[in-house]
């Protein structure tokens, strides 16, 4: 059974080639060349030519010549010497680049916990009937379309020390003295045990990322909530099962496939992330709250040491290998 | 089960309240409020809005100096040129670039197809701050630093991954019997591709493109390590480099200048919302 419309392209096709193809008894080169680039395993590599050279120089090759200057001493313009793991053993000293490895960490974790939680919230909202569905749906993606770094400074904006909007509201609403958000330490203490010691500072910078990111999470998880077949449902209400069942027993384990892929490219973006923190606070005060990616840039652009950059970016790949590898992994053991 | 239904309508109806509508509201308003503050803040003049006596929810004497600051006293203009044009021209280039690899790898059988697409999708998973050093590198050896054709170039590094595999995926949906009918009826491959596989790819060529315009409009750490001339400079950094002078905030003329920056591909976004969350969700739903 064939569609009316392609019906017709085909015919046009096939008319218009025996038009144009000649009679040769004798195969002229132009026709042994377009019979040669005709097998699947000449045009195959023929068509995917120009997207592979093109990340083999900008990609491939870029890889493994950071992988080398993060073994030399080179500098911005300076052709460096090879120094073997100097570098790496040298940032193991460096209380800077410890404390940017644990922010990695805790930055990722936590904005990763509960972007994940309220995309879940945002997409069980979503997955309900209410008026102005679909604008309220396009709204709630906006953060994630539009440039970060602009949006960014929008909460710079909100944070700023004395004219801060998020204090104001604090203030006129709740009687509640904010903090100065891009400066102040938090030592949140019950008894003489601190429970949560940190700066507002990465407070700050997790705020904006879990705004920026929970849309993504929600979108994808409602896009396999819809996929979710709703006889299932109704066959979990005929056998009694209540929606707090439904959702543990149905929809949490049918969208772990999503979830994987989700968290995966989240997780990469996250502890790759470099704009936020470049624009709230550069990695200050004092350097505290650096990211691999900002402090990768300072050490190399403003400071010169290429090599040493590319020794703090490189520190990233493990880690980053480690959550592909146990993310596909987990995703091959489903199929 | 009907007549239970009627009864506890009012409760039913508040209930629906509690669990939906405020939580909805809730959420737009968090997701919306610094947008909103965004333009609020490009509306007044610096005397209101330095004003610590006001109130900074509302505008008094709305007016535009904030944009007129921007679009005569900056480069601002320039910026937007070069934005669209870098945008315009790695989404062209990816776009090309992934439909023939992602129909190769949907469609033909040859030595270390499986591997070579297996390598693509893990390109896509290189996050661009793990290379912007080696690639300052590379540009620089190529004579590319200070123009836009460095980015023209590298910004497809991140576009042609996603788009290959996304096209594959479109690629695959369609079935394989349109185009052996045409390849029996003696047309070659690439007519095949061009003439019926590409013109039922439309929707999934329209994702590519609009979601590979969008990154590379919003890219940040490229634009900034490879362009040091303020004339060349993209909105991104643009903004956010040349407007901030010394510790001085202009945070009126920032905010129409973040406002600019975001709105195009907002509107963008609100025309082709379909496509976007498609082709945004493609790799999630789908694997």
């Amino acid at each position: 059974m064939r569609a009316r419309p392609s019906t017709i392209i085909i015919m046009a096709l096939s008319q218009e080639q025996s038009a144009t193809l000649p009679l040769a008894v004798k195969p002229t080169l132009r026709a042994r060349f377009d019979e040669w680039i005709e097998q699947e395993r000449v045009l195959g590599y023929v068509l995917l030519g120009p997207a592979l050279i093109l990340l083999l120089i900008f990609v491939g090759y870029p890889f493994l010549f950071g992988a080398y200057i993060s073994l030399t001493n080179a500098g911005i313009g300076r052709a460096g010497q090879f120094i073997g793991l100097q570098n790496f053993t040298d940032l193991l000293d460096d209380p800077i680049f410890r404390q940017t490895v644990a922010n990695s960490f805790l930055y990722t974790i936590v904005t990763t916990i509960v972007k994940l939680a309220l995309g879940m919230v945002m997409a069980l909202l979503l997955n309900q009937t209410f008026p102005l569905k679909r604008f309220v749906r396009a709204a709630v993606l906006l953060p994630w379309i539009v440039p970060t770094v602009l949006s960014t400074l929008a909460w710079l904006w909100m944070f700023d020390s004395t004219y801060s909007v998020i204090n104001w509201l604090l203030q006129n609403y709740f009687h509640f003295q904010g903090p100065i958000w891009l400066s102040d330490r938090l030592n949140l203490k019950l008894g003489d045990i601190s429970l949560v010691k940190t700066t507002w500072p990465m407070i700050s910078i997790m705020i904006v990322n879990i705004w920026r990111g929970t849309p993504f999470y929600g979108i994808s998880l409602l896009a396999g909530m819809q996929t979710i077949p709703h006889e299932l449902y109704e066959a979990a209400i005929v056998d009694g099962a209540n929606s707090w069942h439904r959702f543990w027993r149905i929809t949490l384990p049918l969208l772990r496939h999503v979830i994987s892929i989700v968290l995966l490219l989240s997780i990469i973006l996250t502890l790759a992330d470099f704009q936020i923190v470049y624009v709230l606070t550069r990695g200050g005060p004092a350097n505290s709250t650096h990211l691999f990616a900002t402090y990768a840039f300072q050490v190399a652009v403003p400071s010169t040491e290429l090599g040493l950059g590319a020794a703090v970016s490189m520190y990233m790949f493990p880690i980053l290998a480690v959550v592909v590898f146990f993310t596909l992994l987990s995703l091959r053991r489903e199929d | 089960m009907q007549a239970s239904l009627t009864q506890v309508k009012p409760r039913a109806l508040a209930s629906r309240f509690i669990i939906t509508y405020i939580p909805i509201a809730l959420m737009l308003a968090v997701t919306l409020f610094p947008f909103y503050w965004m333009v609020i803040t490009s509306l007044k003049t610096d005397g209101e809005l330095y004003n610590l006596k006001n109130n900074p929810l509302v505008v008094l004497q709305p007016a535009l100096i904030q944009f007129q600051r921007l679009l005569n006293d900056t480069l601002f203009p320039r910026w937007i040129t070069n934005t669209l044009l870098v945008s315009i021209a790695s989404t062209a280039l990816s776009l090309v670039f992934s439909a023939l690899a992602g129909y190769s790898l949907a469609r033909m059988r040859y030595r270390g197809a499986t591997a070579i697409g297996w390598a693509i999708f893990i390109t896509y998973l290189v996050p661009p701050t793990l290379l912007f050093l080696p690639l300052l590198g590379v540009v620089s050896a190529l004579h590319l630093q200070n123009t836009l054709w460095s980015l023209i170039l590298v910004y497809p590094t991140f576009l042609i991954p996603f788009g290959t595999w996304m096209l594959i995926g479109y690629f695959k949906s369609i079935p394989r019997e349109l185009e052996e009918s045409a390849l029996v009826d003696g047309a070659t491959r690439m007519q095949a591709m061009t003439r019926i596989i590409l013109p039922l790819a439309l929707p999934g060529l329209l994702s590519v493109g609009i979601f590979s315009f969008t990154l590379s409009w919003n890219e940040f750490i490229y634009a900034l390590v490879f362009l040091s001339d303020a004339t060349i400079k993209t909105i991104p950094v643009g903004v956010t480099s040349e407007l901030i002078r010394g510790d001085s905030f202009f945070w009126g003329e920032l905010m129409a200048g973040a406002l600019l920056g975001s709105i195009p591909v907002a509107i963008i976004y609100s025309f082709f919302v379909e496509y976007f969350v498609s082709g945004l969700t493609a790799g999630a739903v789908k694997g």
